[in-house]
This record gives structure tokens, C-alpha cells and sequence, in this order.
């Protein structure tokens, strides 16, 4: 059995881990807060901007023909990863990996690795891809001051990419924010638009519902419109696109949290476990070298009296 | 009328203003009381609006205006008051 002095110092370190992981989720509920208030901040925006895009779509005649939206054959490929910039987040950021390589193995099995180009959001996906090779752009200050601007220039680089012929496909990986326990990881091709009107969808129910209102307070409202429908929509498909790279990184920002959040309150539950079973082992230990100390008393003060 | 400047991360401006000139994409128009429905596309440039308070000017980084019932909506990509 183990001395009373190394269980002593284990339930220490245990419980002096236990501490930090508490902190830790602490931090990480606090965090996940900001992000979904980040969350809810972008929604007006992209209500609105759907709203017209919707109205847009679906009062122009002639179909939309979007420099975004030209499907080429595709030979180079983009795929942006978003990741967070630290870890003990659980199976976070290598589920992200994981689907990253799941959709290269199912959309693009016949490309050379050489083709494939990544685009990585957070430090973490940043020192994979960099191992792998095949990295374009720096965007690991992304997570340190999180605003559009930052979101924007990855947005722009893909965009432009494509736009020059880089890249004939982009596609994004992320976490989606179901809530704090659940985060699905989804793939999503940004680039070529598939339609112009997919655009102009909402993501959620309840963004389905605002956007609708809109729409339909709208609906028989003559428009002038500024140089022209065909113009606006022009101006309106990359502003939407970048929105679309920016929701998916203010989601998997809050998926990170709360996957942080809910691994570590399983860590502070384990190490509860443990020091439970420790604190067992200790007083066992020094129960058995109490009766062990009588025993010997007691045998001694026999042999006196026997002597 | 009722003038809203926001951009993906921010409410920029809400309040009340008499007029507003915008950095359309085809030059520079003003915005008044009871302006006709409108949908415009900005570039990049300055917001000048009037209200009660005096003239005050924000920078935009492009984006598009809709104009309805005396509710002026600006949706910029960036902005800077």
C-alpha cells in the first residue's frame, strides 16, 4: 500500500487540478455568454441583408449571374478550417480535422494533396495545416479581438481566390452551436454559389421568421432602386458571403466554449471521483498504521508484564 | 425620420435625423423627410447626417441603404463614427 505521505501529496495535485479545471469552466461560461451575445448582435444585420436579397431575387426577371456563381471544373481547391486557438476543449478542434478530412475523401478523392489549400481560422488549425503543408494566409489573430474585419480579409482572400481562378472550389468546416453539450460539425460549400437565392435563405426557424416579416412588410412597397436591381444584388452577393464565413466563425467560437465548458466540468467531476477514492486510501492507510502502533503497544506492555 | 447605421458587429447610429447624404454607388444623394422607397448601393465614403445636434459625419465601408417610411436603414460592411 502506499505511504500516507504520496497519498497526501496526490490528493494535492489533484485537488489543486480540480481547482483549475473549476476555474477553467468558469471562464468558459462567462466566455460562451459573449459569444452567443456576438451571436445574437450579427442577426439584425443579416436579417435585414437577407430580407433584401430575398426581395431582390424574387422581383428580378432575368436570372442572376454572379461572378461567384460560375461552377469550373474543379482542380484547386480551398477548404477553410475553423478551429479555436487553444485546446482542452475536448474533441473540439480534431473533430474538426476529422470532417476537414472527411470531405476531401468524399468530394475531392481524385485531387492531388498537392491541390488542396487550406485556409485556417485559429492557432490550432494554423500549426496543423502548417505540419501538412498547404496553408494560405495567417489568420491565427482571429480569436484574439474577434470582429468582422479580421473574418472579412479571410473572406476576401477566398473570394478573390476564386475570383482569379486559384481556387475553383472553396469550402468551410466548422463547429455548429447546437448548445453547450452538442456541437455538430458541418461542411459547407461556400464558393461557387449554388444560387443566388440560396443566399437569400435564413439559417434558422426563428431567422426564417424575422426574414418573412420583413419580406412581407415589403412585399408591396415600390422600390426605387440605386443604380439598379442587377447592381444592388452585384454589391449584395459578396457582402452576404462574407456574412456567411463570419456566422460560421462567431458559432464555432461559441461551440468552443461550451465544448471547453463541458469538458472540463466532466474533468472536475473525475478529479471529485479521485480524490474520493484518495481520501478512501488515505484514511484506510492511516487507520492500518494506527492499529498497527496499538498493536505493537499493546504487545510490548505484554512482554513487560509477562517479563 | 428614424436613421439605423449597423454593421455585422455593431449598431453604429440610432437616432432621429432630419437628413442624410450617402456615398451611393452612382455619387453622392440626400436623404430627406418622407423620401420614396428606396434601395440603394453604397460605396465607400462618408454618412453625413443632420439631426438636432448638428451635423456629424461616419465613415462606411460600402454596403446598402433601404430607405422605407421614414425608416433609413443603412447596412454597412464596416463603420467608423
Amino acid at each position: 500500500m502506499a505511504s500516507l505521505k504520496e497519498v497526501r501529496s496526490r490528493i494535492q495535485s489533484v485537488s489543486s487540478t480540480q481547482q483549475i479545471t473549476k476555474a477553467m469552466k468558469m471562464v468558459a461560461a462567462a466566455k460562451l455568454r459573449r459569444a452567443q451575445d456576438n451571436i445574437i448582435r450579427m442577426r439584425p444585420y443579416a436579417q435585414r441583408l437577407n430580407a433584401i436579397l430575398a426581395n431582390l431575387t424574387r422581383t428580378t426577371d432575368n436570372d442572376i449571374v454572379s461572378e461567384y456563381g460560375v461552377a469550373r471544373e474543379v482542380r484547386r481547391v480551398l477548404v477553410i478550417a475553423v478551429t479555436s486557438d487553444r485546446g482542452l476543449a475536448g474533441a473540439f478542434n480534431s473533430n474538426v480535422f476529422k470532417g476537414v478530412n472527411a470531405a476531401i475523401a468524399e468530394r475531392y478523392a481524385g485531387l492531388p494533396a498537392a491541390n488542396i489549400s487550406y485556409l485556417a481560422i485559429g492557432k490550432k488549425a494554423h500549426d496543423y495545416y502548417t505540419r501538412k503543408g498547404g496553408v494560405v494566409g495567417n489568420f491565427t489573430h482571429v480569436f484574439a479581438k474577434l470582429s468582422f474585419d479580421t473574418v472579412r480579409e479571410a473572406a476576401e482572400l477566398a473570394m478573390d481566390g476564386f475570383r482569379s481562378g486559384t481556387f475553383d472550389e472553396v469550402v468551410m468546416v466548422y463547429n455548429e452551436f447546437k448548445n453547450v453539450a452538442t456541437q455538430i460539425v458541418r461542411t459547407e460549400q461556400l464558393l461557387p454559389l449554388v444560387k443566388v437565392e440560396a443566399l437569400a435563405a435564413p439559417a434558422t426557424p426563428r431567422d426564417a421568421k424575422a426574414v418573412s416579416a420583413l419580406v412581407e412588410a415589403t412585399a408591396n412597397v415600390d422600390y426605387i432602386f440605386e443604380p439598379s436591381k442587377e447592381e444592388i444584388i452585384q454589391t449584395l452577393i459578396p457582402q452576404s458571403l462574407k456574412i456567411q464565413l463570419y456566422k460560421a466563425v462567431l458559432e464555432s467560437n461559441a461551440s468552443e466554449h461550451g465544448a471547453r465548458m463541458t469538458a472540463m466540468d466532466k474533468a472536475t467531476d473525475n478529479a471529485g471521483e479521485l480524490l474520493k477514492a484518495l481520501k478512501l486510501t488515505y484514511n484506510r492507510t492511516r487507520q492500518a498504521a494506527i492499529t498497527t502502533e496499538i498493536l505493537e503497544i499493546v504487545g510490548g506492555a505484554e512482554a513487560l508484564a509477562a517479563g | 425620420m428614424h436613421l439605423e447605421i449597423i454593421t455585422p458587429d455593431r449598431k453604429v447610429f440610432e437616432g432621429e435625423v432630419t437628413s442624410a447624404q450617402f456615398p451611393g454607388a452612382d455619387g453622392l444623394f440626400e436623404v430627406l423627410n418622407n423620401h420614396a422607397p428606396l434601395i440603394a448601393a453604397l460605396k465607400a465614403g462618408n454618412v453625413t447626417l443632420t439631426s438636432a445636434a448638428g451635423r456629424e459625419a461616419i465613415r462606411i465601408e460600402g454596403g446598402v441603404v433601404e430607405v422605407l417610411r421614414n425608416n433609413v436603414i443603412v447596412l454597412a460592411e464596416g463603420a467608423v463614427a
